[in-house]
């Protein structure tokens, strides 16, 4: 892998579940290219996955920022939704305040967050209601 | 262990996209309509059987390394999905049956790994 630093934009579009997922899979590509481990892609896909749904379903779209480097990935997936009124409750596994249409589309099984702090080497959520949530990601290139 | 082209005659499932694809040998399976459980508890390379015929359920399947997906219930997924399973290079079956008993017909035909995390 190159010493510089890779970085990447994606603009995530508002309830748009048919190309929710399209930033994930440009950033797989973009490691698989780049030649990271296939634990570190599959990791970061999930997570950032995870995160860019959240966007739609909840934030009403938003923005994900990548840098790549040597080291790690990190991953910073910011919306001006409405917030996270109760950030422990929304880390507990099986919570969820989706609608039933996001139901139906396969989400709200409350495991997003949860399932985001497990695959990353470290996670910070910064939420403001009213104002929106900005999740950064970070996956090690290294255990 | 099941080869792709005996699970298609187990589950008398139709090949919506993939044809190519049927010498994939299979060893364990995940069966679920959630995708955050699908990325939570799913480990290795399985069959994902689901109810779920949207797009995500293709771009899950992409971001975890499953290579093929069973459409159960009889649920026809349209254009779009079968498109986007294409240009990821993931196979899609569907067949008639409920989940539970597609789940069970797998099992009891030899796909018994946990493709779950322990």
């Amino acid at each position: 892998m190159s010493e510089a630093a890779v970085k990447l934009h994606y603009d995530i579009d508002a309830e748009d579940f048919t190309t929710a997922g399209e930033a994930s899979s440009g950033v797989k590509k973009t490691l698989t290219r780049l030649g990271a481990e296939p634990d570190v892609i599959k990791r970061v896909a999930i997570a950032m996955y995870e995160a860019e749904i959240n966007a739609v379903i909840h934030g009403g779209g938003g923005a994900a920022d990548v840098e790549i480097t040597p080291e790690k990935v990190t991953v910073v997936i910011s919306d001006q939704g409405p917030g996270i009124p109760d950030l422990d409750k929304a880390m507990t596994p099986g919570w969820s305040t989706a609608t039933n249409l996001v139901r139906e589309m396969g989400f709200g099984a409350g495991m997003g967050l949860p399932n985001m702090k497990r695959y990353t080497d470290e996670m910070y959520v910064e939420s403001e209601v009213g104002v929106g949530t900005k999740v950064t990601l970070i996956v090690n290139m290294k255990r | 262990m099941l080869k792709l082209s005996e699970i298609v005659k187990i589950l008398d499932a139709q090949v919506l996209t993939g044809e190519e694809n049927m010498d994939l040998e299979i060893y364990s399976g995940c069966g679920a309509d959630l995708m955050s459980d699908v990325m939570a508890f799913v480990k290795e390379s399985v069959i994902l059987c689901t109810g779920l015929v949207n797009p995500q359920v293709v771009r899950t399947a992409e971001m975890m390394d499953i290579k093929v997906l069973c459409f159960v219930r009889g649920k026809v997924p349209g254009d779009q999905v079968i498109e986007l399973a294409k240009e990821k290079g993931i196979t899609i079956i569907a067949t008639q049956h409920p989940l539970f008993i597609c789940c069970g017909m797998l099992y009891s035909n030899g796909i018994k790994g946990r493709g779950v995390w322990n």
